[in-house]
């Protein structure tokens, strides 16, 4: 083996520990070793050509990595031992890093897996690496927000099950489902779907959100993962970016190909998104933005600046674009109501906004609030007052593409409910939305197998094992918390209280322990 | 359009009739968005349809304020999105309704609270 003479350049390492960790097989040929890589039509003629949007080493990730994890574990050390949750704004809070929890950190690991996954694929080394290092910073995240949150566990009701409830709890099918249909997707289509459109596209919309708003209400334990993060998400939008031009570089073919791609996961990123609008404009008691103001920087101007970017390529904004644009006015209050209606079956407190919230969201949605929104909060609270908080019992139909309850209304209408249909081998599935129809059209095969909630639950396959629905009383609904395995009368209802002015026992042990630690009770 | 696959990609639906107690119904009430999204439900297919707007619709509705108010002689009907004429005294399956129909009912003058359409 030659030894080099002397010590790399930083260009030449950087050579030496990716490209040149790549040979082409002779043992067995090229297509079997990469057997995924040309199913999905993409054509690549030259992967040399792949720019590493960053030069970065496999040791010089580690130390930069270890650097990180050791100042964040600090904070969440002191966090912990200094009662940080007592410095939130108030407990309505707590139920952002549920939804979180539940619903996004278990992204993160599919994300590693997916990563891993499709680094594994690329024939070219370039791009592997770059795959493999997003893998790790994926699972990282995952550890990390599961660590910095379980502080939370000790004190708080909901946190005790997120794996278990990902899986299962009828709204964390979106999210999950969401993930399951980019990973099972080939390489290039799981690049373009979470690489480009998720991390590329929408990541500010859900990330910003999140730790601003964990910033602006007092949680620094939040706050520290996701400035940890911020680093390593600035590499993946840049390997998400250089994927796609990538792609459409390679050959002309690719163009309508990648555009569909982009069509589809804009559009399911979008939907996923619905949970992080209403956490904005509803759960947040200090408030970073609206909805509408973070959708507008984040994806009509910056986005918009993007899509002027790749039309040099023959990419046009996605065809749901407009339409997301629209919905800005409406989503967030369609999106709580939902979670207000079905409060006695998500682990996590509903509430109607106080007087004063409404007041700053008629100020920020001047369009829709008053007319549309502020009745129905008015009479909510009214009724909960006297003892009659609406709780749905029955079960709302589901979209077969994103499977969200059908709440989103028709372009152009807030008023009316968005009903679309297909037929398929002579059953029939409903979607949402155009966007969501599309999807299905496209590939039925795929989506008659989603696993919706509601129909499983209707199928009898979402109750304990030893369940007997024939048993005399049988409550359906308490059997399928049991199977979700959330903690009924703590978990779930109205913040305000089962029985409602009384308190949630959250709501009531963070007042309590608050007056405790700056008083003398 | 079809899924890219590296192999057969064939799989049975989910969701057909047979793996079900009965075959379900959705259902929406317009211009009443409190009831946040259309109801799934799956209700026997010789329950009267009179009997299901008495009963069970009374049950899911009937925290409604508007819901007291709806005379159900004028209540305008669609099936799959097109204008549709139930027959009130027949079974739901007499009424030609089939595994994931849909039906949405229009109740004219009531409009949700304070003219919401909540």
């Amino acid at each position: 083996m030659d030894m080099p003479a002397k010590k790399l350049g930083l260009k030449e390492r950087y050579a030496a520990l990716t490209r040149d960790l790549h040979w082409d097989t002779t043992y067995q040929p090229m297509d079997k070793v990469f057997p995924y890589v040309s199913y999905e039509g993409i054509k690549i003629h030259d992967w040399s050509k792949w720019e590493d949007p960053f030069r970065l080493t496999m040791d010089g990730y580690w130390k930069y990595q270890a650097e990180k994890e050791r100042k964040l574990y600090a904070i969440m050390d002191a966090f912990a031992q200094n009662n940080g949750h007592l410095g939130v704004t108030d407990a309505r809070y707590i139920n952002t890093l549920k939804l979180f929890l539940t619903g996004v950190s278990p992204l993160e690991y599919m994300a590693h897996r997916g990563f891993a996954h499709v680094g594994r694929s690329f024939p070219g080394a370039g791009a592997r690496v770059a795959c493999l290092m997003q893998s790790l910073d994926e699972i990282r995240h995952a550890q990390t927000q599961i660590h910095s949150m379980s502080v939370y566990n000790k004190h708080y009701n909901g946190f005790h099950d997120w794996q278990h409830m990902h899986d299962r709890v009828w709204y964390l099918s979106v999210p999950k489902s969401f993930f399951d249909d980019a990973v099972t997707a080939g390489p290039f289509e799981y690049m373009i779907a979470i690489g480009f459109a998720f991390e590329y596209v929408l990541t500010n919309l859900l990330f910003v959100p999140f730790i601003s708003g964990a910033a602006y209400n007092g949680d620094m334990g939040a706050m520290a993962f996701g400035f940890s993060a911020q680093s390593d998400e600035s590499r993946h939008m840049t390997l998400g970016l250089e994927m796609i031009k990538f792609i459409l570089e390679q050959d002309p073919d690719n163009v309508p190909i990648v555009q569909r791609w982009i069509d589809k996961w804009f559009w399911r990123g979008y939907r996923v998104l619905t949970l992080v609008a209403m956490m904005m404009d509803y759960m947040l008691p200090k408030r970073v933005m609206s909805w509408k103001e973070a959708w507008e920087i984040y994806a009509e101007e910056n986005g918009g600046a993007l899509f002027a970017d790749l039309a040099r390529y023959g990419i046009r904004v996605p065809k749901g674009w407009k339409q997301a644009c629209e919905d800005k006015d409406y989503l967030s209050h369609q999106a709580w109501n939902v979670f207000y209606n079905y409060g006695a079956a998500a682990p996590f407190h509903t509430w109607t906004p106080s007087k004063e919230d409404m007041d700053w969201l008629s100020a920020k949605y001047p369009n829709s609030f008053d007319k549309l929104y502020r009745p129905l909060w008015e009479h909510y609270t009214e009724q909960a007052e006297k003892g009659n908080r609406y709780y749905s019992k029955t079960l709302p139909m589901l979209c077969q593409t994103c499977q969200i309850p059908m709440f989103f209304t028709e372009p152009g209408d807030p008023t009316k409910i968005c009903y679309r249909e297909s037929e398929y081998k002579g059953e029939k599935y409903h979607t949402c939305s155009d966007g969501c129809k599309e999807i299905f059209d496209n590939e039925p095969e795929k989506y008659i197998q989603s696993w919706l909630p509601v129909h499983q639950i209707y199928q009898g396959n979402c109750f304990l094992p030893g369940t007997d629905p024939t048993a005399p009383g049988f409550d359906p609904l308490i059997a399928v918390l049991q199977y979700y395995n959330m903690n009924i009368g703590r978990d779930n209802f109205d913040f305000n209280g089962i029985e409602f002015g009384k308190g949630s026992e959250d709501k009531n042990n963070f007042e309590k322990w608050k007056a405790m630690s700056t008083g003398n009770m | 359009m079809t899924t890219a696959a590296i192999g057969k990609y064939d799989f049975a639906p989910m969701d057909s009739a047979d793996k079900f107690p009965a075959p379900l119904l959705y259902f929406g009430w317009e211009d009443h968005l409190m009831m946040c999204a259309p109801y799934c439900v799956p209700f026997p297919p010789n329950l009267v349809f009179g009997d299901m707007l008495r009963g069970p619709f009374a049950d899911i509705y009937g925290y409604h304020p508007d819901f007291a108010k709806i005379d159900w002689d004028k209540a305008e009907w669609f099936k799959s999105g097109k204008p549709w004429k139930p027959d009130y005294t027949k079974s739901l399956a007499d009424n030609g309704l089939k595994h994931k129909d849909v039906i949405r009912f229009r109740t004219p003058g009531l409009t949700g609270l304070k003219g919401s359409c909540h």
